[in-house]
């Protein structure tokens, strides 16, 4: 199952036609202690770069965005209950949606894990 | 110099710059300064100074002191507090009025004995220097202490560490001050703080803070704590934040700190917008600054608007996740007849409507020591 990376710290596992989305490991260690997290409605129709979701850390709120076009299908509920599995598992259990793929070209703009690992490596 | 020459003010780092880096300290600009947000992660950060005890670094603060001829009545010219009844070894909370009340910062006066030493907000201290220069008689010294920080040790655990460097600080209670030494340097000693916990400000030399530092954190009660554990440690000590919780616009009865009004100065009515602040203490201000409990788990932060029913009410001026009461909460202001503990209004969060209730303060008991003993 590939996994693509964005510039913002998603990341995206695509399996045929859905996908998963979550922030990455690098991100969640950037915003610290998260204690809330508002993942997207069911059905909601999302734009590649838009707002998708919010992660609510101790000092702050960030956006997190959708990185490709779609519609999601499933909020990670759980994330309601435990948002610090967003820090403890970011790129397993604390995913934060499925979707749909409304456009699979738009997965050749994202990173692969090297490319991923290269982009943190220089900020 | 002419506005058109000035060139942006590069930020500033504190002595214990490299101190902070080497300790995992991650650093942002604050006040002009770099300086550390964080070392292992907020939450724990907070949670161990509630239990045990931090040191933070607030050397970013503007240490200050006053010497001459009269210097308690001409400081009680820009305060509203009895600085004259305040005794050598002893400080008070105040704060520095505008001429009609408003609220230029808050600030820590000590009588020192030989002097008054002042400590106010980093982010407004040139400002404060130059309003004390202008409007104090010219015969009163006024000197910037830049070659001292200041560290802040926070916490129950505080005086048990701090007392194996410095054993004067276990006579201290709160709100009092001495001047001792600990390795040959002259160090400032006082029990306060802005955590809501016991503990102690220490002002000492920049020569001599790495090594102070140091001997403290080799002890095991002691972490190094960032801005942000003091951020959320202050709010749930109901404790208000100058810039955000306090400004200009509002007087000393809006912010609820009618206790650093005196009983003499209320009665001679001679402090700095003393008609607006009187009218304000005796009536009820027409807003006020109040705490929130805010229903689930959905954090209100500042600039959060305020409403009841339709009605826009008031603001959120500071708010977050409170690590020890393991719920968010913030503080507004609000008009007096919805400041009444217990009353329900909603705040409004990217569109969507939370509910709070209005709250006494603070949100976590404070915990200073006003007696010594055992």
């Amino acid at each position: 199952m590939p996994r693509y990376f964005t510039e913002e710290h998603e990341w995206i596992d695509v399996d045929g036609d859905v996908a998963t989305v979550g922030i990455t490991d690098f991100a969640q260690g950037q915003l610290g202690d998260i204690v809330f997290v508002e993942v997207p409605d069911t059905g909601a129709e999302l734009t590649q770069g838009g707002d998708a979701a919010v992660v609510e850390s101790v000092k702050a709120a960030s956006d997190v965005y959708a990185p490709v076009d779609g519609t999601v299908t499933e909020g990670n509920g759980q994330l309601e209950e435990d948002p610090a599995l967003v820090n403890s598992d970011p790129e397993g259990e604390g995913w934060f949606f499925r979707m749909t793929l409304g456009d699979k070209s738009q997965l050749d703009g994202l990173m692969d894990a090297a490319a991923y690992k290269a982009f943190c490596d220089a900020l | 110099m002419r506005e058109d020459d000035e060139v942006p003010i590069e930020t500033a780092t504190l002595p214990l710059d490299a101190w902070h880096r080497a300790k995992g300290g991650r650093m942002v600009e604050f006040a002009g300064y770099w300086m550390p947000i964080q070392y292992e992660g907020i939450m724990a950060e907070h949670l161990w100074t509630r239990e045990s005890a931090g040191l933070f670094d607030v050397s970013h603060m503007g240490q200050l002191s006053l010497s001459g001829d009269k210097v308690a009545e001409a400081l009680e010219t820009l305060v509203p507090g009895d600085i004259s009844a305040l005794k050598p070894g002893r400080m008070r909370y105040s704060l520095l009025l505008d001429e009609d009340g408003g609220i230029l910062d808050d600030l820590m006066i000590t009588n020192e004995g030989d002097q008054y030493g002042i400590v106010v907000n980093g982010a407004v201290k040139w400002e404060d220097i130059g309003h004390l220069r202008e409007n104090l008689p010219d015969d009163i010294t006024l000197n910037h202490n830049e070659d001292y920080g200041l560290l802040a040790l926070q916490g129950p655990k505080a005086v048990n560490a701090l007392t194996r460097l410095v054993p004067e600080a276990a006579s201290l209670v709160f709100m009092q001050a001495a001047r001792v030494s600990w390795n040959g340097h002259v160090i400032a000693l006082s029990r306060s703080g802005y955590t809501g916990e016991d503990g102690f400000e220490i002002s000492l030399p920049n020569e001599a803070l790495e090594a102070f530092a140091d001997a403290l954190c080799a002890m095991e009660e002691v972490k190094p704590i960032g801005l942000g554990a003091r951020d959320s440690l202050r709010l749930e000590a109901g404790l208000p934040l100058y810039g955000h919780d306090l400004t200009p616009a509002i007087d000393p009865a809006e912010a609820d700190l009618g206790f650093a009004v005196s009983k003499r100065r209320r009665e001679e009515e001679n402090f700095p917008g003393a008609a607006r602040i009187l009218g304000h203490l005796e009536e009820g201000p027409p807003r006020k600054r109040v705490g929130l409990t805010i229903d689930g788990k959905l954090p209100v932060r500042e600039g959060a608007k305020l409403f009841d029913g339709e009605d826009e009410i008031g603001v959120v001026t500071s708010g977050g996740f409170a690590p020890s009461v393991g719920a968010p909460i913030a503080m507004g202001y609000v008009p007096r007849d919805h400041a009444v503990p217990g009353t329900a209004i909603a705040a409004e969060v990217r569109g969507k409507l939370v509910h709070c209730t209005v709250t006494a303060m603070p949100f976590v008991p404070h915990r200073y020591v006003r007696k010594t003993g055992g």
